[in-house]
Order: C-alpha cells, then sequence, then structure tokens
C-alpha cells in the first residue's frame, strides 16, 4: 500500500483578477467551471475569453464536483512525499489537472469514479483535489 | 511556395562534454558555433542568419549575437521547448527562400547537470503563466506530465512496460558505440522494468540523462553547399504544431506529431516506409512510442509492438534510430534534445555515423522533435532531410 506519508507542502495557486471568484467559491468549498454562452461549451482552465470562439460571454456554473479520472501517475520518486497526479473529467465534460488525495495510492485505476475535496494550500487557499467516491 | 529544395544543412557539431562545470553557459553556444562553422567549412562573417530559443541566456538573440560578434541581418528564436531547434532549421529555411539571409547558425547550450537541474524538479516558467494557477498547486514535473500519457497508452492500447523498456534497450545498443555517450553499457528489459519507479509507469531507465554540453547548426543557400567540400544534406520539408489542453477537451492518445508528421510528408512528397533512418526525440521512452505512431511508422496503439523485439536498433531491427545514442543515452544538453537529433540524422545522411550502426546508402532521414509536456503542453517539430 502507497500513501501520503505526510502532508504533502500545496503550492499556493496563483490568484489573479480573472480567477478569484474561482478560488473565493472553493473557499465554500464549490467548484466553479466557465461556461460560454454564446456557442454553449464549458471550458477549463477558465479564461474570460471562451477559447473555442473568443466570445467575453462566459459565466461560471457551479460543478456537482463529481467525475471520473482520465489518467494519473503516482509520483513515487518525484518529490519528499508520494503524491497522485490525475487529470480528472468532471461529468460537465472538461478535464482538469488536479491530485488524487486520501485513498491508497496502488489501488487506484482509470476510469475510476471520484468526488472534490477541497485541501489547503500553504497560505489556506482551498485547491479543487479528489478522492475515490466511497 | 514550399521550403522543399531551397535550403541544406552544411554545418553540424555536438560538443563532447557531458559536465561543465567550469564553462559558462554563453561560452559552450560559441564553442558550438565555432564547430559547426569549422564543419562547414565557413567562418563567422559567413553567417547573416542566427537562431535560438528562449533558453539562450540574458535578451537572447541581442545577448547571443553580442557576445560570439554576430552581424546578422536574420534572426528568430521561435521557443518550442527542446523541440524549437528543429523548427528553427526550417525557420532558416524559409528565411533564405525569402532573401533574409544565405548562412544561418542555430545553436543551443547549457548546463542542467552543473546546475543541478532534472526532470523531477518543478519548472518555473516565469510570472503570469495563464494556465499556472491551475497546474502548480498539483506538482506537476517534467516527468508526470509524461507519465500520465503513458498510464492512458497502456490503458487504451494495452501497452506493457516491458514495450516501452525496448525503447530504452535499442538506445544502449547504439549508445556503446559512442565514446562521448553519458550510458554505454548495453542494458536488457529487465534492467529497465527493475530500475526505480519514479513516476508510473515510468521508471529511472524510461528517462533521458541529464547532460550538459550544446550542438550547433549551419543552414544555408543550396548554391553555397554546392561550393562547400561537404556532403549536400537538403531540406525537403518541415511541419510544426503546438498542442495543448484544448480548452479542457483533452485527448492524450495523440501528440502534435500527428500534425506535424503530416505537413512535413506532405512537403517532402514522401511517406512513412521512404524513410531510412529516424531521430526520434527521447525525453522519455513514452516520448518515442506516441511520436512513432503519430508519424504514421505504424498504426496507432501499435507501437508498443512496433518498437519490441530491437526493432530500432540499427543493423537489427527495421526502423533505425537514434544511433548516437539519443537522449536516453548519450546527450540531452540543456534538457533540450532538439538539436542532437537533427546533428546525428546529418551524421547519418553523409555516411559518418559510427561504422557499427551507420545506415547503408541512406539517403532519407527525418527528425522529430517534442518539446514542454507531452501531457499538457507540448511544441512538436518535424524535419526530412535528403543527401543529394
Ligand atoms: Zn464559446
Amino acid at each position: 500500500m502507497t500513501n501520503q506519508t505526510a502532508e504533502r507542502s500545496i503550492a499556493n495557486p496563483e490568484i489573479w483578477p480573472d480567477n478569484k471568484e474561482f478560488w473565493a467559491a472553493m473557499q465554500t468549498g464549490k467548484l466553479l467551471v466557465k461556461h460560454c454562452r454564446a456557442c454553449g461549451e464549458s471550458h477549463w482552465y477558465p479564461r474570460p475569453l471562451c477559447p473555442f470562439c473568443m466570445s467575453a460571454d462566459t459565466d461560471w456554473r457551479e460543478s456537482a464536483g463529481t467525475g471520473t479520472i482520465y489518467t494519473f501517475s503516482v509520483n513515487r520518486r518525484v518529490g519528499p512525499v508520494p503524491y497522485v497526479i490525475a487529470y480528472v473529467t468532471l461529468d460537465e465534460g472538461v478535464t482538469m489537472l488536479t491530485n488524487i488525495v486520501d485513498c491508497d495510492f496502488d489501488k487506484i485505476r482509470i476510469g475510476d469514479r471520484v468526488r472534490m475535496v477541497p485541501k489547503p494550500s500553504e497560505n489556506g487557499t482551498m485547491v479543487p483535489m479528489f478522492t475515490p467516491a466511497a | 511556395m514550399s521550403i522543399k529544395n531551397q535550403a541544406c544543412i552544411v554545418g553540424a557539431y555536438e560538443h563532447p562534454t557531458r559536465k561543465a562545470p567550469d564553462k559558462t553557459v554563453a561560452q559552450l553556444h560559441a564553442e558550438c558555433a565555432r564547430g559547426a562553422l569549422e564543419d562547414a567549412g565557413l567562418s563567422l562573417k559567413d553567417v547573416d542568419g542566427y537562431f535560438c530559443a528562449g533558453d539562450a541566456p540574458g535578451l537572447g538573440v541581442l545577448s547571443m549575437v553580442d557576445y560570439m560578434g554576430l552581424r546578422p541581418r536574420h534572426v528568430d528564436s521561435t521557443e518550442m521547448g527542446g523541440s524549437s531547434y528543429i523548427a528553427h532549421v526550417s525557420h532558416a529555411a524559409q528565411a533564405i527562400m525569402a532573401g533574409k539571409c544565405n548562412v544561418a547558425l542555430i545553436t543551443l547550450a547549457g548546463r542542467p547537470r552543473s546546475e543541478a537541474s532534472s526532470g523531477t524538479q518543478p519548472r518555473n516558467f516565469g510570472p503570469n503563466v495563464p494556465e499556472s494557477p491551475f497546474e502548480t498547486p498539483f506538482g506537476p514535473v517534467t516527468i508526470n506530465l509524461y507519465a500520465v500519457v503513458a498510464q492512458r497508452h497502456m490503458y487504451e492500447f494495452g501497452t506493457t512496460p516491458e514495450q516501452l523498456a525496448w525503447i530504452k534497450v535499442a538506445a544502449s545498443h547504439q549508445a556503446q558505440h559512442n565514446p562521448n555517450a553519458m550510458l554505454r553499457e548495453v542494458v536488457t528489459v529487465e534492467e529497465v522494468v527493475n530500475s526505480p519507479m519514479i513516476a508510473d509507469p515510468l521508471h529511472k531507465l524510461d528517462c533521458c540523462v541529464v547532460s550538459d554540453g550544446g550542438g550547433a547548426l549551419i543552414v544555408a543557400r543550396p548554391e553555397i553547399a554546392r561550393s562547400l567540400k561537404r556532403p549536400i544534406v537538403n531540406v525537403l520539408g518541415a511541419g510544426e504544431a503546438p498542442k495543448g489542453l484544448n480548452g479542457g477537451k483533452l485527448d492524450l492518445s495523440y501528440s502534435g506529431a500527428v500534425w506535424a508528421g503530416q505537413r512535413a510528408f506532405a512537403e517532402a512528397g514522401i511517406k512513412p516506409a521512404d524513410i531510412q533512418y529516424v531521430s526520434i526525440y527521447d525525453s522519455f521512452t513514452i516520448t518515442v512510442l506516441m511520436q512513432i505512431e503519430d508519424l504514421g511508422f505504424c498504426k496507432k496503439g501499435e507501437g508498443g509492438k512496433f518498437v519490441a523485439d530491437g526493432n530500432l536498433i540499427s543493423g537489427v531491427g527495421k526502423l533505425p534510430f537514434n544511433t548516437d545514442g539519443g537522449g536516453l543515452c548519450n546527450n540531452h544538453p540543456a534538457n533540450r534534445g532538439g538539436i542532437t537529433k537533427v546533428i546525428e540524422a546529418v551524421r547519418q545522411l553523409r555516411g559518418e555515423a559510427h561504422p557499427a550502426v551507420q545506415v547503408k546508402n541512406c539517403t532519407l532521414a527525418l527528425a522529430q522533435g517534442t518539446g514542454g509536456r507531452l501531457g499538457a503542453l507540448h511544441g512538436s517539430a518535424t524535419l526530412i532531410m535528403e543527401r543529394i
């Protein structure tokens, strides 16, 4: 069994004018996804201009916080403690970079269902990580 | 309009050092430039075009041009990570064709070994990187953003760690003949899969070396190439393609080489089966597998079978690759391998590779690069060359 033997220090996300709403929502446990009203597509990572049609008519929508592991890697000799980097495809259709936490790393498989769990970075900003959905 | 037959590679030089604690990066650039000019039979005053990538010290082209005493009338610092230098050859051919220069110098140098910089460390790409707030908290480093591609490839296509290991084994077979290679010992599949796991499913021996050094190329107008006393290596075609996260509609089953390769083959007017030698960027074993599939040397998903059983070993398999030992065993200067890919292809086309790995009567070769992170933002560049 491989697990996180100690707390991994999580680097702070940079909070900018175009993403401050995202990080504010994370403090209340909500994961937001950017959606374009002009073309109807959601996108990740969030930005003010839609990467599919360049419309500025984009708004934030709350994600259900559930998804599927698209791919992952257990980092056994990368940092001081093992951690799992992963791409998770949210049920809303976008795929995001994240970590899989709070589980036996050796049991993680592509296709596993996961749910979002906020974890604090060094300065307390909550960042969206995922754990197996029971 | 096409760059086909519009420019030739007339000089190529790989710095022999693999550890240079007592040299500056700028000095290594200059030593590489001098080596390539000597190889071509040209001198400093002949150079009127200069190319380097975003990693060159200081103000890039401005610092390097001043340091080396160049007087270029055309400069370009296109940055696509380790694939940059393959794109630079294409850009140099375009500039020559447009009359912007006659003799273009391309240099790369760096000291990651002396500066203890490797693929397991976070890279600092500077401020205002748009994807950074949604990446840095999760600990992305070079190796894990290649490992996720390997994991997905195994899931979708049943590729095995042993098949990936064959790529390292093949590289080691070529490297044993290169006195400058960092790793000259032939390794086995078992040794690769039993080496320490760094980031699943990539082991220590799935990774390239970390080396100081560099290289340089000279690209010139065909009339100039014909006036020099070297075999002529003609640029036949090139393609380039950045690939990224695609707004969250992510598909890691293919790389930018799908696009870059198609563009290069179309321009050259040949097909993958015509290629006699390939230099394939080998930051990790998975990088090679993906590019071989994406360039069309085998079908998507069949790369594992294709690379197994020595198929990449010169004199043994159908597709001799990286006969200098590649980044996996020989050299990965500045953590950027694009230029050494072109250099070994030039050696093969000139008949100047080591006799043990020289492809007989090699007239068509391809150099392929992937820079950045294969599982995130990466650049892909393809170059097809012909000896005439
Ligand atoms: Zn849109």
